[in-house]
């Protein structure tokens, strides 16, 4: 479901060419204090129209109080918010282009789905006969024809969910901010709703800003990520490079999970890195230069699939890159096995293999010795 | 433990006995023939008939009414901003003082909250010249004043699990401060108001003591009218008066909880 390239714009992805293109959603340097806390703290972000931007972070990390000012319920302490090139900093929300979707959905009890949905469009004073046309459109947008004169609390979440998006985009507002718009869903219909979502925002051709603490959600939906913490903007990027090219430890454990080991840079050059880190027990042997200092101590890390085991060892390339250990745990999950590696050294590695072969009865198994081994280029070295 | 037991219904019967066994015996009173309120002599509407020509008693009636609506009004007003300003204005110095405060004549008793009110309004008639004299002005004033403690308490717990996001996302939508309040705020909080308003009036109605100290010549209400006369031995047109006021409470409290039955939404399913 990630987003196809090609179905944005012609060259691609316009926050790849910043020279030709001018950002839609404009955060300058916006900071948010409460009393002495601040919840957002110097953050800068260019958003581009059609963009699908997923803010990605904990609870507390900010981004809620972000998108809050996006849609003009808190102002920043300092900082600007331009939208399509107007200031909208110290806009109030009922003068903004732009509509929210709650969280909580926040369907007004006393109205039906059509009275939730026409409200935004009776504040502009149109007809009503555009009116009605208008609601007729968006249910069945969202596939709710036959609800129109329910009331919210008659309807399932799912339902009621759409309800709440419909209304969102009653205005057609040029940015539609949604908060954790499918975090109140199971499991499946979740994964359903993810499919409708972007079908609906690639229709429609409006920019989404999704707030959410879900990285799969994130990981599905989005263009691109801004990954959040304790305030600050820790990422940016497309998905792949957030998942495959973290750029920080922080941002490594955050998205996935990754094993992560300390080590000491032995040899520095252009072409490749070698690290000794003796929680591996081996050296690690990068297949690229990487911006550091001989005998500085960095961190490397590794997601689990990128890593293979076997029983007999294997060839060390550059006499690094293989370490060897003893299976402390297995998680069978189906499609992949999750196997728990206890090094020499006391550091568990966790490895993941693919069940390719049906009940595979030559698996590897508990207590069994078991080499590991990594391409050059498959972990990530981090600085910070 | 006591699931099928006899306890549970017989605790119940018991403590209906205890509520309602008076009321029972008032109503069924009323319809004595005899003059002795105590002794039987037959069903009649006769006290019925005496007390729609008794003027004394309908004008205190009339009194008690105007002044049960006005004050529930005004305190309806009153306690719902006191309880707007308590729950939305978070942490402003001196809430709990505030907040405190506010309920405080719900505790008072009435015979030191009459008392001062009484003081008030002296002290405010020789300084300003108003309000001039005590009579129904001074009650409505005082029943307001402890009414609002009600009407404060009632609608602040129904704010307090108010999602602000609904009054968001009307904003978000295009709608004004003022326009979101009147479209979103009001009708959710409607049953909290009606009942509010229902409690003052019923409250007011019920006054005997505050009213009689800021009551004035010639404007006795219901309350102190009965009470004058249960002292010189108990009529049987007073039972009939009960009665009739019995059945308008609780028509009103049955009208109450029909509205408060339909618009509350229904637990959510999913």
């Amino acid at each position: 479901m990630a987003k196809k390239p090609q179905q944005l714009a012609v060259d691609t992805r316009p926050w790849r060419d910043t020279a030709n293109h001018k950002p839609f959603v404009r955060i300058k340097n916006v900071t948010k204090k409460f009393g002495d806390v601040s919840a957002v703290n110097d953050v800068s972000l260019d958003i581009y129209r059609s963009e699908l931007f997923c803010l990605l972070g904990g609870s507390g990390s900010g981004k809620s109080t972000l998108l809050r000012m996006l849609a003009g319920f808190e102002t920043p302490t300092s900082g600007t918010i331009e939208i399509d090139g107007q200031d909208m900093t110290n806009v109030a929300p009922y003068n903004r282009p732009v509509n929210m979707m709650f969280q909580s959905y926040a369907l007004f009890p006393h109205m039906s789905v059509e009275q939730n949905i026409a409200y935004g469009l009776k504040r502009d004073h149109l007809p009503k006969g555009e009116i009605a046309d208008r609601v007729a459109e968006l249910l069945s947008l969202v596939k709710l024809q036959d609800y129109g004169r329910r009331r919210p609390h008659q309807l399932s979440g799912g339902q009621r969910q759409r309800v709440a998006l419909a209304r969102a985009l009653a205005k057609r507002p040029k940015l539609l901010l949604l908060d954790e718009p499918l975090g109140a869903l199971d499991k499946k219909l979740r994964e359903e709703t993810q499919f409708e979502l972007v079908k609906i925002q690639e229709s429609l051709g409006v920019t989404f800003i999704v707030v959410t603490h879900d990285q799969e959600e994130a990981m599905t939906l989005a263009t691109r990520i801004g990954v959040m913490n304790q305030g600050e903007i820790a990422m940016i990027g497309e998905p792949t490079d957030i998942y495959e090219f973290p750029n920080s430890r922080f941002v490594a454990n955050f998205i996935g999970s990754a094993n992560m080991v300390e080590g000491v840079v032995t040899e520095d050059e252009p072409g490749h890195v070698r690290i000794r880190s003796a929680e591996l027990g081996c050296d690690i042997y990068v297949g690229h230069g990487v911006d550091c200092a001989p005998d500085q101590l960095l961190w490397w890390a590794i997601r689990p699939e990128k890593m293979s085991l076997s029983r007999e060892k294997p060839e060390a390339l550059h006499d690094a890159n293989v370490t060897s250990g003893v299976v402390e745990e297995i998680a069978y999950l189906g499609d992949i096995s999750l196997y728990q590696v206890a090094l020499e050294s006391g550091k568990r590695i966790r490895v993941s293999q693919t069940n390719s072969v049906r009940g595979n009865p030559d698996a590897i198994t508990w207590e069994e010795k078991v080499y590991i081994t990594w391409g050059d280029s498959s972990g990530s070295v981090l600085t910070v | 433990m006591f699931r099928r037991g006899w306890f549970l219904p017989i605790a119940a019967a018991l403590g209906f006995t205890f509520l309602y066994a008076p009321i029972v015996s008032l109503v069924i009173f009323s319809f004595n023939e005899n003059r002795l309120v105590t002794v039987w002599s037959g069903f009649s509407f006769k006290w019925y008939g005496e007390l729609f020509r008794d003027p004394q008693m309908l004008n205190a009636a009339w009194l008690s009414l105007q002044i049960a609506a006005l004050s529930a009004s005004i305190a309806l007003v009153l306690g719902t901003l006191a309880a707007v300003a308590l729950v939305r204005f978070r942490r402003f110095r001196g809430r709990t003082l505030f907040s405190g405060m506010v309920s405080a004549p719900l505790v008072m008793p009435d015979v030191i909250t009459g008392l001062a009110l009484l003081l008030l309004f002296v002290a405010m008639e020789s300084f300003i010249g108003w309000p001039r004299g005590r009579g129904m002005l001074t009650i409505v004033i005082a029943h307001s004043t402890f009414c609002m403690a009600y009407v404060c308490v009632v609608v602040q717990s129904r704010l307090s699990d108010f999602d602000r996001s609904l009054e968001e996302a009307a904003m978000d939508l295009g709608a004004s401060p003022v326009r979101t309040f009147f479209d979103i705020t009001l009708p959710i909080i409607a049953p909290a108001l009606v009942s509010g308003w229902l409690l003052g009036f019923t409250l007011s109605l019920d006054d005997l003591v505050i009213a009689s100290f800021v009551s004035g010549p010639g404007s006795s209400t219901l309350p102190m009218v009965i009470f004058s006369k249960v002292k010189l031995g108990v009529s049987p047109d007073v039972n009939a008066l009960a009665t009739i006021i019995i059945g308008i409470v609780a028509t009103g409290v049955l009208i109450a909880t029909i509205i408060q039955l339909r618009t509350k939404p229904k637990k959510a399913r999913a």
